[in-house]
């Protein structure tokens, strides 16, 4: 009878955590697949993507020696081919405990390795860095851990993606899980993936991070923005990539 | 005032760009600046426009004019309007023989759904132009953000 | 100011090439707000040239009505070897500049 019993409750964790992806693997679409077909080429084409300005800067800001150290990320990493990198973040850091992002990683090498100072959100230079470090997983799945120390923010993130909130009351499932594909005035919902951030938004006509794409929605939701940065901001963005698992990157995206 | 100078007054106001009748095409001074009043033939140049822009902050065009680009015959310049961006002179680009190709492309900005027009002026001083209508949802310029 | 230009590193002589530039520029049009509401001035770049061995082959006026991050892309006849070099200001003043050698044979 206890076998039994907990043979049913096995069951039934393996039937919630396989209702828990509202997405599966297999119908996984990348937001270039909501793109008119104008805006796709645009980022296809290598040359014209204007995201690409921001790739290259990263190329150079990477070699040139900052801080108090006088060391540019290339001298740790000479020999390192950042391919990959990307797809594992947000990551647990080791030293600190604390989830990071990729925004958050290069801050962590430049104020505890380099003796530099922090970029802020949305600057120039961080932008183009984390673009050109996104850029070497070009292709690449998105394969970021929720195990561990990681677990917690994963639920927390989940939580957060499902939370009601702002004037509108929604949540991010009610657009992303239940209403992708289909029209909000003149535009298709997209199922709401990261794999292509940094983007080059239309809207902002320039490059933005995955961060103040989430404010935009929030704004658009009438819903109170958090500062960058927010803890909140950085489990949802795991919760993103577990929920985008298997999705190349495509940084830098073009968007609307 | 008498009854005669009141409707000729109202006719004019109504011709500003914009007007629901529009009896005036409003590009007509713009051109005349470019053309001292020769005329324009529609011909010779191909305006590619998206039928549907994706946005109207970022819409790709080529503008193509048929000319061998030789000493003796080419294209000087290509010249392109609005007629409804706030600034309708949207580009000048000046070619010559040594162009090869009378052909550009880029990406504008387009401030609603209009007609864009190309005026090509050739080396033996004729102008030609091609026009595309576009629909724009996403208008530049006054869909602010 | 950055910029891309790709231009065809050799090619024949009298071959038409295609050169495309990209420049990163806001553009701005003058008709934004920022956060405060006050209009942010205009500020887009208004002349780009392209001069090959030193003689303009190309030059566009630009205005708002062209795109953040200006693309443009034109032919030019590969005459002789040597440098292309685009040159572009904006209306505040500021000038960019970037030079791309080109190799022509025959």
């Amino acid at each position: 009878m206890r076998r039994l019993a907990l043979a049913a409750v096995a069951l039934a964790a393996g039937v919630v955590l396989a209702q828990e992806r509202a997405i599966p693997p297999g119908e996984l679409k990348s937001g270039s697949a909501f793109l008119g077909s104008d805006l796709r080429a645009l980022q296809n084409d290598d040359f014209a993507n204007p995201g690409m300005l921001w790739v290259e800067r990263g190329e150079k800001l990477w070699s040139e020696p900052v801080g108090k150290k006088t060391l540019a990320c290339a001298s740790c990493h000479k020999d390192q081919s950042m391919r990959r990198i990307a797809t594992s973040y947000p990551k647990i850091d080791k030293a600190s405990g604390n989830l990071v992002n990729l925004e958050g990683r290069i801050n962590l090498c430049r104020t505890g390795r380099m003796g530099a100072e922090p970029l802020r959100y949305e600057s120039e230079e961080l932008l183009a860095l984390t673009a050109y470090v996104a850029r070497q997983s070009l292709g690449a799945p998105i394969a970021a851990r929720i195990d561990g120390a990681a677990r917690a923010h994963f639920e927390a993130g989940r939580a957060a993606y499902h939370q009601r909130r702002g004037q509108m009351n929604l949540s991010c499932a009610h657009c992303h899980d239940a209403q992708w594909g289909k029209r909000l005035l003149s535009e298709t919902i997209s199922q709401g993936h990261p794999n292509a951030y940094p983007a080059y938004r239309m809207e902002w006509q320039t490059m933005g991070s995955l961060e103040r794409r989430l404010r935009a929605c929030l704004s658009g939701i009438r819903a109170e923005m958090l500062p960058y940065g927010s803890q909140e901001y950085l489990d949802l963005e795991l919760f993103l990539a577990w929920r985008a698992q298997g999705l190349p990157i495509e940084t830098p995206g073009v968007r609307r | 005032m008498k009854r005669r100078d009141f409707l000729a007054g109202a006719a004019g106001a109504l011709a500003f760009p914009g007007a629901a009748l529009a009896q005036v095409d409003p590009l007509d001074p713009l051109v005349r600046a470019l053309t001292n009043g020769a005329q324009v033939r529609k011909g010779k140049v191909t305006l590619v426009l998206p039928q549907l822009a994706d946005n109207g902050n970022s819409v790709p065009i080529r503008i193509t004019v048929d000319s061998p680009m030789t000493p003796a015959d080419h294209v000087k310049s290509i010249h392109l309007y609005s007629e409804r961006n706030p600034v309708p002179n949207m580009a000048n680009f000046y070619l010559g023989p040594r162009a090869g190709k009378a052909e550009i492309n880029s990406r504008v900005r387009l401030a609603g759904s209009q007609r864009v027009t190309a005026v090509a002026k050739l080396s033996d001083g004729s102008f030609w132009y091609d026009a595309a209508p576009i629909v724009v949802t996403l208008s530049a310029c006054l869909d602010e953000s | 100011m950055a910029a891309r230009i790709q231009i065809p590193r050799e090619a024949r002589r009298g071959e038409v090439i295609e050169i495309r530039i990209l420049i990163q520029h806001p553009m701005e049009t003058g008709y934004r707000h920022d956060d405060v509401g006050h209009l942010i001035r205009r500020n887009v770049i208004n002349v780009l040239s392209c001069r090959y061995n030193g003689v303009e082959v190309f030059r566009a006026d630009l205005s708002s009505g062209i795109s953040a991050n200006p693309y443009v892309q034109f032919y030019t006849v590969a005459e002789a070897s040597g440098d292309l070099e685009f040159s572009w200001i904006d209306d505040e003043g500021e000038q960019g500049s970037e030079r791309q050698a080109i190799v022509v044979k025959g």
